[in-house]
């Protein structure tokens, strides 16, 4: 079976401008953060997101990175919640907002999973859903009579289809079987299935037979199939919380939010975290949790 | 027994959000603020027993913790099986607003034009999706005329009057109930507007009336919120929330 360990260098060398990108992981919760600080790092410009938002999104939006984005909602999970690079991008019309309904996202994922064009969907009747989507939205009248006669016109949720998926799961083997271990899967099975190019980080790689013996068979939620490249990446959804990995660093949460207050201070929180590679920034985060204690 | 002499502004609330799940039977309640959290539970405890909660994550709880507590769980509720139990309309939401309309529209999402906002919140999150399936109602903690505005910059949730009666989908539209600070409303209005069921102890007509930009239906002919009963007391300040932190919401 194919070898598809790389580096998350190798990974957003595969990326390119203008694409549409998946992110997994949810609000502040085990976010491919990793791949996120590389793509910041990158020369990719013009990208379209794809996610249930968090700091991913708020990180790309500072770096300039993002044209037009497609979510549910953007939030860090916990106080100040809303996210201030994203907030920034939004009120100064720096980004092309197609703002959904949380489960209309989960459905137009599905859709492209399937490769059907659309699946009906009765979120985001009568909000103002459709105006954010100016005319990219549109509804489908139902072939069937509803219970009084009458025929339901609902959402015609477009298939999100994605050229590239980034997800973060707790353990995987080299050919891209992979788990969460933890309460949630979130959607990270169904940006895969959505995505031409799945790009995985793992906390940590093991050998097949490990990976099954390690958990539950219902918590192999990604297969060979749905994966192209896997990076070892321990901590790599940090700041985000990991399942049972580890939890959400709130600290540093509160630092990156604090410093995007300021230019001066956002440019000391990039040079100290963001301006080297992935090993220079866990090394980084590491002193300021002994700074913090 | 609690003295029942000494209850505060809170504690009606509490009872308040409570009673917004009368007769829910066996449905899933997603209580998205502490006050409404602390209403659910109650609820629970006293007359809807049969109410799945779960822990704000993915897990659901057998028996309710106290605020900030854990409890055994009987069941697991991730986020995609949450949009499952949402279609088929076994749930009860309890949301927050920025704003609220005559006719229901909430908005949590942000305020100004759409594609420049003056200022970001969440998005619209879950809103349209719970509020065009399944009971929704919402939690104010200060009543005022920036939150019960003419007009909601964006529809998140979806109110009365964004409905079209000719298309059977909006079918399962039902914003239930409004609890604020000051009082209970629903939209029993004329044309689904919102109307005042009742106001807490000590707060008059037109204290609700200068805090809502609109006019409020029924404002003064409505009632008295009902009082928490001793056992409601004892489970509030001696079960659910021993360390007060109601009052940090609505002080007493």
């Amino acid at each position: 079976m194919r070898d598809k360990r790389m580096s998350i260098d190798d990974v957003v060398g595969e990326l390119r401008s203008g694409m549409t990108i998946g992110i997994g992981g949810w609000g502040s919760r085990r976010k491919p953060m990793a791949l996120v600080r590389a793509i910041f790092r990158s020369d990719l410009t013009d990208l379209t997101v794809v996610s249930y938002g968090g700091p991913d999104l708020g990180l790309l939006c500072a770096a300039g990175k993002v044209r037009k984005a497609y979510y549910g909602f953007v939030s860090l999970d916990s106080p100040p919640f809303y996210d201030p690079w994203f907030a920034k991008a939004r009120t100064s019309g720096a980004i092309l907002a197609r703002e959904m309904d949380e489960g209309m996202l989960k459905c137009g994922l599905e859709a492209a999973g399937a490769r059907l064009p659309f699946l009906p969907i009765r979120a985001g009747l009568g909000s103002d859903v459709p105006n954010f989507w100016a005319g990219e939205l549109k509804t489908v009248e139902s072939p069937y009579p509803g219970p009084d006669g009458a025929l339901e016109t609902l959402i015609a949720m477009p298939a999100l289809t994605l050229d590239a998926a980034l997800v973060h799961m707790n353990l995987g083997d080299p050919h891209g079987n992979a788990a969460y271990i933890g309460v949630d899967p979130y959607f990270d099975d169904l940006f895969c299935m959505a995505a031409d190019r799945r790009y995985l980080t793992v906390e940590r790689v093991v050998e097949t037979a490990e990976l099954v013996k390690s958990v539950p068979l219902q918590a192999l939620l990604l297969n060979r199939l749905m994966v192209d490249g896997v990076v070892e990446s321990a901590n790599g959804a940090h700041f985000t919380l990991a399942g049972d990995s580890y939890g959400r660093d709130e600290a540093f949460q509160k630092h990156y939010v604090e410093s995007a207050k300021t230019p001066e201070a956002w440019q000391r929180f990039v040079d100290t975290y963001l301006a080297g590679s992935e090993q220079d920034y866990q090394a980084a985060v590491r002193r300021f949790a002994q700074g913090a204690s | 027994m609690s003295d029942t002499q000494t209850i505060t502004r809170a504690e009606v609330c509490a009872v308040a959000c409570a009673d917004i799940f009368r007769g829910a039977g066996e449905v899933m309640v997603s209580p998205m603020t502490p006050m409404s959290l602390l209403g659910a539970r109650l609820a629970k405890l006293t007359t809807e027993p049969d109410l799945l909660m779960s822990d704000g994550e993915a897990l659901l709880q057998a028996e309710c913790p106290p605020l900030g507590g854990t409890a055994p769980i009987e069941g697991w509720m991730p986020l995609r099986k949450i949009f499952d139990v949402l279609a088929a309309g076994r749930r009860h939401v309890v949301m927050g607003a920025n704003q609220i309309d005559r006719f229901g529209n909430q908005n949590i999402s942000a305020f100004g034009p759409l594609q420049q906002p003056t200022r970001q919140m969440f998005g619209v999150r879950g809103a349209p999706g719970n509020t065009i399936n399944h009971a929704t109602s919402y939690w104010v903690a200060r009543h005022t005329t920036r939150v019960f505005v003419d007009r909601v910059d964006i529809v998140a949730g979806v109110g009365y009057d964004h409905t079209d009666p000719a298309n059977p989908a909006f079918r399962f539209l039902d914003v239930h109930r409004v609890v604020t600070n000051l009082g209970v409303f629903d939209f029993a209005g004329p044309e689904h507007t919102m109307r005042a069921r009742s106001l807490h102890p000590g707060v008059t007509a037109e204290e609700v009336a200068q805090n809502t930009s609109f006019e409020v239906a029924g404002l003064a002919e409505a009632g008295t919120t009902r009082t928490p009963t001793a056992d409601e007391l004892r489970l509030l300040r001696e079960v659910l929330d021993p360390t007060t932190s109601r009052n940090s919401e609505v002080p007493s």
